[in-house]
């Protein structure tokens, strides 16, 4: 127990201070998430106008409603595990080691993030039926869960690189100097204060998984059902809203109790102290994860070079007649617009979608985060926090169908005539993005001690200095990590963007889903140049993103 | 020393954002784009009464010319707002009703046309003249009093006739033979639950077996048949004439196929016209339309020569109206079936939740 003041009790200022930073993050989250899923899951409730719980009750008692469930929890669980012990040796060599080219990796590892699921499943059938055929695991689980660590590796070398490139190596000096070994070091030192950065970006991964719609149904060849898309199947074909609205709400319970435990995983109080390393030369003790980067590498490059590789060539030899295609409207006028005009479009609606995302995120991570030492957090403002928390982690929980069909059916009368929105895109994405962006934020925010703050005021710093010397160097890396996130995320974002993009203004993964639909074997080698436009612009922003803060590195 | 850089960064962004501003499109469709500038001008895009918007699913196409010449005659302005395949266009229409987000649908197919009638979707319209042809797709029970035929397509499995040739094995012509161990290993459909021609392939199957129709799935699985979840997946990847080098040489699509597969005169697929489903797809006006006379003149315009004779080439689809001439390739080698498979749209909606769960059943265990 902490109580190094007499308390004071926790005044009605403070709760002011943080519902007034909460209140814009959480209207938005209320009109554009929280009334389209209860306009939908209500529906569900009241077939007939009226209500009918018992309806919905008897979905659960299903035995394919508890398969699918089942697959879910486990397949999901397996790929988190994967996913972390693969990113967290990655996310100390690309964060903490001096290697060459390390930005260029790291802003490639991010690519996966906006492939299109159909493109990814083309390339990892490319390799599973081809080179790879021995191992036998087309359309099996290890498939589905292959798709998910490549899709998801990204979240936790990013979030945890950037608390790892953060921390103080003063205490692991400090262990290491006092007889501990690396691994001792790491168990009771660095472990600890990564923690909170490793719990966040495992339940992102593991709301990612669960959520995971094109993997499941692409790499699983139909035989395997996730809740996700059982709820598509009963929404969009069967009009099985009653069904849906029970896994919906089922999905929302095995969301909230696991952002719970989450919570409870995560402590309260991050170290509060900063002193940033600088990158290290690589020793012989640092082989085994330079080992299982280098696998992860692999990994992770195999199906983009398949994918390359497919876009050069049309008809067995090598040309970039694809890439110059890619100005047209393919063959048989498949799309309206050239993709070159997608892209474009692409990334305007990805600047607006980051900027909300970053704002929101930052307000949310600040009322989360801010906390005095001042006085005694009381229990109720702690339980205050921590709702406000989990609730802008939900949108991750909740499936894109049942937003997007919300939205018809919940903005579609004034005061809230939204469905024609051009901002409906932009701010669809940003919630989804929403919460990658806060589980960056909110570790680094925490570890501030609001004593600095404090000995700031007393040396005479105004509430904005104190926020410039205080904040912004702890937060500055990462606000561009999350900022990476939010841009790659609205980049490759597709379900949600595909119901609520108009057809004249459709974004690239929305184009290459038209493409790969349409016969034609120009369209198809289209489709699989549009997506390695996709993947070099992400991987280009990500890189302009590294490269910009190099300058401020070296100052310091 | 860091707020330098992060005004770089925000300098970088704006940059990005002004520079993709600046290389707007040429054309002048109010394309609603959301920009920084556009939030200055603010207000929402509400529809002019000169707009006439269809809600579509995201196979919806036609020359850009031809909706323009369209739009120049008549004053209007089409907006197309497309998204999802049949079924979930059709469900979008069934959660709007009465206030639907556009004034004239089109892609509502024979599959979920009593889904859509029954939930009063669409507003009674006729074409005052109706072409000669089209009446005999209306759908049974509607007489064409809500929902007009536009075009019709089969759904048939179709054969890579060059690697039947080089294997020196005769294709198969019928369902049954698909279930010769000759052709294990060897086909691959889009899943029922996740694909229009999916399920227009289970429904020819229960149309040719009636109860048998799970026999013959638990058979055609236990020889190999492999099941993607979209078209795209089957055709484009495995299939041995897709984009993918795939390695299975038979696969369920459409009737028109042959038409697309043409090198050099000769075209290496072949349509199996003993295992066609027939699928017509409709338009119509909706409840609540804000934009009535101009929803229906899109519904005449649809029927009209122009569009009719542009559908094949832009749709894969065959026209309804009877003496529309055919592209060349197609008049070549797209062949219809002269007897296709069909169940009744009346009878599909009764049962297709339970058939569905049943075709799920038989096909993961």
């Amino acid at each position: 127990m902490e109580r190094r003041h007499l308390s004071l009790s926790p005044s009605a200022g403070r709760y002011a201070t943080l519902l007034a930073l909460a209140a814009v993050p959480v209207a938005v989250l209320a009109v554009f998430f929280v009334l389209p899923v209860i306009g939908m899951v209500g529906r569900g409730f009241r077939p007939e106008g009226h209500w009918d719980v018992g309806g919905v009750l008897e979905v659960l008692r299903r035995p394919r409603v508890h398969r699918v469930l089942w697959f879910t929890l486990w397949s999901s669980t397996v790929a988190t595990a994967f996913t972390l012990a693969l990113g967290l040796p990655a996310a100390y060599v690309l964060h903490r080691l001096a290697l060459p080219l390390r930005g260029v990796v790291r802003a490639a590892l991010l690519v996966p993030f906006v492939l299109p699921t159909v493109v990814v499943g083309v390339a990892f059938r490319e390799l599973l039926t081809g080179p790879l055929s021995w191992l036998s695991i087309d359309g099996t689980p290890t498939a589905i869960i292959a798709g998910l660590v490549f899709f998801n590796v990204a979240v936790v070398i990013r979030a945890v690189g950037a608390a790892w490139e953060g921390l103080d190596v003063r205490p692991a000096e400090a262990a290491a100097a006092l007889g501990a070994g690396p691994f001792t070091v790491f168990r009771t030192v660095t472990l600890p204060a990564l923690r909170p950065s490793i719990v966040g970006a495992a339940s992102v991964v593991f709301l990612f998984c669960a959520t995971s719609f094109g993997v499941v149904l692409t790499l699983g060849g139909l035989r395997y059902a996730s809740v996700e898309t059982e709820i598509y199947l009963l929404t969009t074909n069967l009009l099985d809203l009653q069904g849906a609205a029970a896994l919906s709400l089922l999905q929302l319970t095995v969301v909230v109790t696991l952002l719970g435990i989450g919570a409870r995983l995560r402590p309260q109080r991050a170290s509060t102290q900063r002193a940033p390393s600088r990158p290290r030369r690589p020793r012989l003790a640092d082989l085994p994860q330079l080992t299982v980067t280098a696998l992860l590498l692999i990994f992770v490059a195999a199906p983009l070079a398949a994918l390359l590789v497919g876009s050069l060539r049309t008809e067995g030899h090598w040309t970039l007649a694809n890439y110059r295609a890619l100005t047209s409207t393919g063959s048989h006028q498949a799309l309206l617009e050239p993709v070159t005009t997608a892209l474009d479009l692409s990334l305007r609606i990805a600047v607006d979608a980051t900027s909300f995302a970053l704002v929101l995120g930052l307000l949310v991570a600040l009322s989360v985060s801010r906390r005095g030492t001042g006085h005694r957090e009381g229990r109720a403002e702690r339980r205050v926090r921590g709702t406000l928390d989990a609730f802008f982690m939900l949108p991750l929980g909740v499936s894109a169908v049942t937003l997007g069909f919300g939205f018809l059916v919940t903005l579609d009368r004034p005061p809230l005539d939204l469905r024609d929105s051009p901002w409906l895109v932009p701010i669809a994405q940003a919630l989804v993005a929403l919460p990658l962006v806060v589980r960056t934020l909110v570790p680094a925010l925490a570890g501030i001690d609001d004593r600095q703050r404090q000995a700031a005021a007393s040396l005479g710093a105004g509430p904005l200095r104190r926020m410039l010397v205080v904040d912004v160097p702890v937060l500055w890396r990462p606000l561009l990590a999350s900022a990476g996130f939010a841009f790659a995320v609205s980049l490759g974002e597709f379900g949600a963007t595909s119901f609520l993009a108009r057809d004249e203004n459709a974004t690239v993964p929305v184009v290459i889903y038209r493409l790969i639909g349409h016969p034609g074997s120009m369209n198809y080698g289209m489709a699989l140049a549009a997506s390695c436009v996709l993947a070099a612009t992400t991987a280009v922003v990500m890189l302009i993103v590294e490269r910009l803060r190099v300058p401020s590195l070296g100052v310091l | 020393m860091r707020m330098r850089a992060l005004a770089t960064v925000g300098t970088a962004v704006l940059l990005a954002t002004t520079g993709c501003s600046v290389s707007a499109k040429e054309d002048s469709t109010p394309a609603g784009t959301p920009s920084n500038q556009a939030s200055q001008s603010g207000g929402s895009t509400a529809p002019k009464i000169s707009d006439v918007v269809l809600v579509t699913h995201d196979s919806w196409n036609l020359p850009k010319k031809l909706v323009a010449q369209w739009e120049q005659q008549t004053g209007y302005h089409l907006v197309v707002r497309a998204s999802g395949d049949a079924g979930k266009l059709t469900n979008k229409l069934v959660l709007t009703q009465g206030n639907p987000d556009g004034d004239v649908s089109f892609g509502v197919d024979n599959t979920f046309a009593t889904r859509a009638l029954k939930a009063d979707v669409f507003a009674p319209y006729t074409p005052s003249t109706l072409p000669a042809g089209v009446s005999s797709y209306d759908v049974a029970g509607d007489d064409g009093q809500h929902l007009t035929p536009v075009d019709h397509s089969g759904v048939c499995v179709n054969v890579d006739t060059t690697w039947f040739a080089s294997h020196k094995i005769p294709a198969p012509q019928s369902l049954d033979d698909l279930l010769k161990p000759a052709y294990k290993n060897l086909f691959v459909t889009p899943g029922a639950t996740t694909s229009s021609p999916g399920m227009a392939f289970l429904l020819a199957t229960i149309a040719q077996y009636g109860d048998g129709w799970q026999d013959y799935w638990t058979k055609l699985m236990a020889n190999g048949a492999q099941i993607t979840d979209g078209w795209d997946q089957a055709y484009e990847v495995e299939f041995t004439q897709g984009g993918g080098n795939g390695k299975r040489p038979i696969v369920l699509s459409y009737d028109s196929d042959p038409a697309f597969t043409v090198k050099d005169g000769q075209t290496s697929t072949k349509a199996l016209l003993d295992t066609c489903f027939s699928e017509v797809e409709y338009a119509g006006v909706l409840n609540g339309a804000k934009n009535v006379p101009g929803a229906e003149a899109f519904v005449d315009w649809l029927l009209s020569p122009q569009v009719q004779a542009k559908l094949p080439d832009s749709m894969y689809v065959y026209p309804v109206v009877a003496g529309t001439a055919l592209p060349a390739e197609w008049a070549k080698f797209a062949i219809q079936s002269p007897k296709p498979l069909t169940v009744s749209p009346t009878e599909i909606d009764t049962h297709r939740e339970e058939w569905l769960q049943q075709w799920s059943d038989v096909t993961s265990r």
